[in-house]
């Protein structure tokens, strides 16, 4: 480009500046939680870790991945994360495809139902009590069927099924076809793209959440992991034994907090340098409407 | 209309200038043609029935009294009484008035620094440097709000980072988390630091679709960057921008109350307890469904009017809205 100004590589200069500072800021915490999980209790007491590990051990991995309930959780979590996503996904594409159809009769209804519950709900009472009567309490289905459809997920679906060409369907409707076999042989095989991205949004979603676990489940065995977390941070276990003191206990908090957060983590981390561009991708679609 | 007619209901949708559409079938038809589709939907609606539309119903708890399990609508009428109740608790209103200046400052940080966030990743040409910065700030919105909230807490803990420098250049270590002076700063901080990154997705794209002839234009006009910036590219994402703010501002009072109920302790009661979090200590805490409720009821028609208030205000002054 002709006629770059100083005042222009000055801003670039700073520009790059603050980009390095948001870059910085934003990775720090997860260095340091890194760096807490892999450091001796004394050396994380007396204020000495920050970005590197003081006292290097593994003993707080061993002793957290030697917590029975740990584990139990963990596998709720994945559990449930699996059933919720699978009968999320099912829901969704059943209603995007039938909101996707422009000649439906009552389709205008069909999504007005839908769109309303993104600006009024019932709030948090209500669906406690509803809940509860339904006799959904410390069961799986607390935390899969009041999430069944996110409506965002739902509109993302429906544009990107309005984007397919209308011919196939109707050449699929001439060979005899019926919806159901048009949907299933049709449409699916030409949406993967979507399909991964609405599985990637519920399935972090499902994995991420805590709060209908918190609410709706007493026994310890059924919690989702995150409850296991929130319960650990809140003060409510000491995380293994419970016959130590007190002392004792606040003594090994703050590295099994550590370990306990990183290996929460884990996973999603793992994974998401690859599924971070269908997110991205998902949000587009979902904004395009808009 | 109050004359009687025979004739079936007029189809409001249907413009009258194009002729060659179908005309519109009856349901009976419909149903009879498309009953493979309509199936596909009733699963669906049966999730929105029970789940959405009659918690919003079993809202009339709000206005009588309701037993823990007991009749889930309640056992008797009692009119406006626990409106009246939260309206003359002055707990209340020192949760409505933490609720608004949560809701202000979050507003105030979490709209504007995405659109500068995207601006300045917008003038970095190199391609690999552009996507590791937006790859690195969309981090943390794939977190849960425990794993931020346990991030936080260590953060700020005593032994914490932010601590560690306050211990270097001489100063006590602060407890952060126990003081009700740090909790917005706390709150908001975080809230920056978890949503500015994902919030930058959408103002980048509106960026990609500014034509690139109006630079052009603007230069042979004189324009230096700073004046093409303010003159085109700002106009440029003013739509994005506008649908943000009003989705924003719709979800203004529905601060963060998973954020809250992990972070906050009786310490911090005094600036950090919100109208949700008061509401769930009232309602699940401690079993007072019918007032939650009514709590939360009012919550949920104010969030509905400043969706509806925002939406046509900025119909009527920028002439772009959400429906």
């Amino acid at each position: 480009m002709v006629g770059v100004t100083r005042g222009y590589r000055v801003f670039q200069l700073v520009n790059g500046f603050v980009l390095t500072l948001v870059v910085l800021v934003t990775l720090f915490p997860f260095v340091n939680i890194v760096a807490r999980s892999f450091s001796g209790e004394q050396e994380i007491r007396s204020g000495q870790v920050s970005i590197w590990p003081k006292g290097f051990n593994l003993t707080t991995y061993e002793r957290v991945m030697s917590d029975a309930m740990f584990w139990t959780n963990y596998r709720n979590t994945v559990f449930y994360t699996v059933v919720a996503t699978a009968i999320a996904l099912v829901l969704t594409t059943c209603y995007a495809y039938v909101l996707s159809k422009r000649n439906l009769k009552g389709r205008g209804l069909l999504v007005g139902i839908a769109v309303f519950t993104m600006f009024f709900n019932g709030g948090l009472i209500p669906n406690y009590v509803l809940v509860s009567s339904l006799g959904l309490r410390n069961t799986l289905w607390a935390i899969v069927l009041p999430n069944a459809i996110s409506v965002f997920n739902l509109l993302v679906m429906k544009a990107f099924f309005e984007s397919l060409p209308v011919e196939l369907e109707e050449a699929a409707a001439v060979d005899g076809t019926g919806t159901y076999g048009t949907l299933l042989r049709i449409v699916l095989p030409l949406s993967k793209a979507v399909l991964a991205t609405m599985l990637l949004f519920y399935a972090v979603s499902f994995w991420n959440s805590w709060f209908a676990g918190f609410l709706y489940m007493d026994r310890q065995e059924l919690f989702p992991v995150t409850v296991y977390l929130r319960n650990l941070i809140a003060g409510a276990t000491s995380g293994t034994d419970n016959t130590a003191t007190s002392e004792a206990a606040l003594q090994i908090a703050a590295s099994i907090q550590a370990v306990t957060i990183v290996l929460i983590m884990l996973p999603i981390m793992l994974v998401y340098p690859f599924i971070q561009r269908y997110f991205v991708s998902g949000v587009m679609l979902g904004a395009v409407k808009g | 209309m109050l004359t009687a007619q025979a004739s079936p209901p007029q189809s409001t949708e249907d413009p009258p200038d194009t002729p060659l559409r179908p005309r519109r079938r009856s349901w009976a038809q419909a149903l009879r043609r498309d009953w493979q589709l309509y199936s596909l939907a009733v699963l669906p609606l049966l999730f929105f029935l029970i789940f959405r539309y009659l918690p919003m119903l079993g809202n009339v708890i709000a206005f009588r009294r309701y037993e823990p399990g007991g009749d889930l609508l309640g056992e008797y009428w009692v009119g406006l009484r626990y409106f009246r109740m939260f309206l003359a608790d002055p707990t209340f209103w020192q949760v409505f008035t933490n609720t608004a200046v949560i809701g202000t400052l979050t507003l105030l940080f979490c709209f504007p620094l995405p659109i500068i966030l995207a601006l300045l990743l917008n003038e970095v040409r190199t391609r690999w440097l552009k996507g590791f910065v937006q790859t690195v700030s969309y981090l943390p919105h794939f977190l849960s709000i425990v794993v931020v909230a346990g991030l936080i807490l260590q953060t700020v803990s005593i032994d914490g980072v932010i601590n560690q420098g306050l211990r270097a250049f001489g100063q006590d270590p602060v407890a952060f988390i126990q003081e009700p002076g740090w909790f917005r700063t706390l709150y908001v901080s975080s809230e920056v630091w978890q949503t500015v990154g994902w919030g930058t997705i959408l103002y980048l794209a509106a960026l990609t679709t500014i034509d690139s002839d109006l630079y052009d234009q603007a230069r042979v006009d004189g324009a230096n960057r700073w004046r093409q910036t303010w003159h085109v590219t700002l106009p440029g994402i003013r739509p994005t921008m506008i649908t943000l703010l009003i989705l924003n501002i719709g979800t203004f009072l529905a601060v963060g109350f998973e954020k809250i109920l992990l972070l906050y302790n009786p310490l911090t009661y005094v600036t950090a307890d919100v109208v949700s979090t008061y509401l769930y200590r009232v309602g699940i805490v401690s079993g007072s469904f019918s007032y939650a409720a009514a709590i939360g009821l009012f919550e949920s028609l104010i969030g509905l009017a400043l969706v509806l208030g925002a939406n046509s205000l900025s119909r009527r002054v920028a002439g772009t809205s959400l429906w």
